[in-house]
């Protein structure tokens, strides 16, 4: 099978090479894009930081309702939609951003022209999302799940995007070599599903809102892409990119990608209507939804199977690995989430998980432990490539991984089991509704000690970058990239 | 891959699909449809394509949904701006899918078409609070007026126990000048969460709105396709 990823070029092979000239090329690329990936890094920290303060509020809120309850600004709806958009747009989209066009370019082999427009669109960009959250904070919000920016702010982002988009697009057309790899589809394929999908739910719920319902089938079918076409496929180009480029090894199955690739361009569009099962739609519409979201395991399956295959037997160099480590643990993430997701789209399942904290569990699953560890991972990566400097402290990487590995365990544990408690008492008519919402307690605390653990997590990862990047004489001089364990030995 | 024409089709027909699966068709069958009234009648003249007579509107019958009224509407937008819609859904689920309708939440499930005037439709998908699709309903007059004041002011006055924030910030407590204000807040008798003596605790213009906004949600009509059970 691996046959076919080795007749590749060398220099289009995702994996490391000796070779110096590649190297070199590689070099300038990397030069081309630093000074704009390191500013969306960079951004998308801040942007991560914001988000989890906001996250911390909400999560204390929702079982200490009277905790900041006197400022309106602070109110819980406006916090938690507030964290959201920080979140999705602000780390998610940046982190995109600085991952998914560095990682477009090298494999075009192409460097980046005028990376002032690039620069320039970008603090746009998180201008626009500035303006954004504060429009939310103080009641501008629009109330339209994944789409709370105020009208005002929108357009300033869908400009920006569409001149930061740009970049991935051009660095394709003028790519050097015949083989397209597998990351390049997916990354060419988000870029241009994200802008249409934002575009239509704008214009259909917020600018001349459709009829009814309409509205919420659009608001769906947007909100569930943004994960499944816009996130999903930048997080598998960055894993489809970097497991088999630090490990030295091609990727399993070149058919395997082909087949994972189309599969989910043809069913995970569909599938965002699941979370209208039960709703007043048309039983029609909620069907394909269904049969959308079950068909998902294939291509899951296969992406799962692909990557296993690539890093069976070098499980300590992943271990090994800052990058690996955390992209391993998002890509098993994947496979566990979409599986527990297609489950949920059952309408039997639904009828217990639908309008309960399971859907919050399972949001994090997919945004946090999947999409977020993957681009963690790619961080890891670049930073060291794009700075020409190693990171400064393997023990602040170990406190990172761990602290988020357990904080994101703990959180889709408790929010996911207090969740289907919620969902069976809820469907109970004969148990008060305040006992129901009594009972979510508990877990909704542990939702918050899970935060605690995210925010030492974070907070570590932050401190690594800044020091790697400001205070680089204090950095000792390494032989050799840090890694997380002796050669050979554990942890 | 090598073919670049055949990865642009697949890219943009993948998502052009369900745009035209969902939206473009969703829309046409949906984007159409208007408030009626709540049965329809045999035609006399007028008959469908198997010859049986079509069913028409009575003329003269009031139509469902009704129009809200301008103070609701404001009052909507209050509920959108606090972001309400995070915690309370507004649809209620068949009968014996989920107990939506066993909890009192509505006496019939929502359809498409008792959302058609609304320019901003917030089903929601988390019911963190219950389902507030009928809360008119269930809180109608005085009473309820009375009650969603207290219970927005603060949820433990009427509803101990519940995680619901409190919106004290949408009341103004002012000191009582001659004779207390008609509107203000009726608080249980030794209340921890009454004012002062002294002072009292009235709605601003945003908290009356919201709570005419709430005590217009209503399912008190039959339509068509959802006939109240008798």
């Amino acid at each position: 099978m691996s046959n076919e990823s080795q007749i590749l070029s060398p220099s289009t092979d995702p994996y490391s090479s000796d070779n110096a000239v590649e190297r070199t090329e590689l070099s300038a690329i990397d030069a081309s894009i630093r000074t704009a990936s390191v500013f969306f890094v960079v951004s998308a920290i801040g942007w991560l930081m914001i988000g989890t303060v906001f996250a911390l509020m909400a999560a204390f809120k929702a079982h200490n309702p009277d905790f900041l309850g006197a400022y309106e600004f602070l109110t819980f709806g406006r916090v938690r939609s507030a964290h959201l958009n920080a979140m999705a747009l602000g780390w998610g989209s940046n982190i995109i951003f600085a991952v998914g066009l560095w990682i477009m370019a090298r494999l075009c082999r192409a460097p980046v022209d005028h990376k002032g427009i690039l620069l320039i669109a970008g603090m746009f960009w998180n201008i626009g999302l500035t303006v954004g959250v504060f429009g939310i904070l103080r009641g501008d919000m629009t109330s339209v799940e994944w789409l709370e920016i105020p009208q005002y702010a929108t357009p300033l982002l869908a400009i920006s995007y569409a001149l930061i988009g740009v970049w991935g697009v051009m660095a394709f057309r003028f790519r050097k070599g015949d083989h397209v790899y597998v990351s390049q589809w997916y990354i060419l394929a988000a870029l241009f599903w994200f802008p249409w999908l934002y575009i239509v739910a704008q214009f259909m719920i917020i600018w001349f809102p459709a009829r009814g319902v309409v509205q919420s089938l659009t608001n769906w079918w947007f909100a569930h892409n943004v994960l499944g076409l816009w996130f999903t496929p930048m997080a598998l180009a960055t894993a489809y990119y970097l497991i088999p480029k630090v490990l030295g090894r091609p990727i399993y199955s070149y058919y395997l990608s082909v087949l994972g690739f189309w599969a989910l361009a043809i069913f995970y569009n569909w599938a965002g209507v699941h979370h209208l099962i039960g709703g007043p739609i048309p039983v029609w519409l909620i069907s394909a939804g269904i049969v959308a979201s079950v068909m998902m395991v294939i291509p899951v399956i296969v992406v799962g199977m692909n990557h296993h295959m690539t890093v069976v037997g070098l499980h300590r160099e992943v271990w090994r690995s800052p990058t690996l480590r955390f992209i391993v643990f998002g890509a098993i993430s994947y496979t566990l989430v979409s599986i527990i997701g297609s489950t949920m789209a059952l309408r039997s399942v639904n009828e217990v998980t639908h309008f309960t904290h399971f859907t919050v569990g399972h949001a994090h699953h997919g945004v946090y432990a999947f999409f977020t560890m993957i681009m963690f991972g790619g961080v890891y990566y670049m930073m060291p490539r794009l700075l020409k400097r190693e990171w400064p402290s393997a023990g602040l990487i170990k406190i990172h991984f761990w602290a988020c590995a357990i904080g994101i365990t703990i959180m889709v544990v408790a929010l996911q089991t207090g969740g289907w408690i919620q969902g069976m008492q809820m469907n109970d008519a004969t148990i008060p509704f305040l006992e129901v919402v009594q009972n979510t307690i508990p877990w909704l605390k542990a939702r918050s000690i899970s935060g605690l653990f995210l925010t030492v997590g974070h907070v570590a990862f932050a401190v690594n970058v800044f020091w790697m990047l400001f205070a680089a004489g204090a950095v000792r001089a390494k032989e050799g990239p840090t890694l997380l364990t002796k050669e050979g030995g554990a942890a | 891959m090598k073919n670049m024409p055949l990865l642009f089709c697949g890219i943009f027909f993948a998502l052009a699909f369900s745009y035209t699966g969902l939206i473009v068709s969703g829309n046409a069958q949906l984007g159409g449809l208007e408030p009626s009234t709540e049965t329809l009648i045999a035609s006399e003249d007028l008959v469908d394509e198997n010859g049986q007579p079509l069913m028409v509107m009575p003329e003269g019958e009031p139509l469902f949904p009704r129009n809200v009224s301008g103070i609701a509407q404001q009052g909507k937008k209050a509920y959108i701006d606090l972001g309400c819609m995070y915690c309370h859904s507004q649809q209620v689920r068949r009968k014996d899918f989920g107990a939506d309708i066993d909890r009192g939440w509505g006496p019939r499930a929502t359809v498409a078409r008792d959302y058609v005037l609304q320019d901003r439709v917030l089903l929601g998908t988390i019911r963190t609070g219950p389902d507030l699709a009928h809360l008119g309903g269930r809180y109608a007059g005085d009473a309820g007026r009375d009650w969603n004041h207290l219970h927005l002011y603060n949820p433990q006055i009427v509803s101990k126990g519940s995680t619901m924030p409190p919106f004290a910030f949408l009341y103004r407590t002012q000191e009582i000048v001659n004779e207390p204000s008609a509107d203000a807040l009726q608080f249980p008798p030794g209340s921890e969460y009454a004012p002062e003596p002294g002072f009292e605790v009235v709605p601003t213009r945003r908290a009356e709105a919201l709570v005419e906004y709430l005590l217009s949600l209503k399912i008190d009509y039959s339509l068509p396709e959802a006939p109240i059970p008798e």
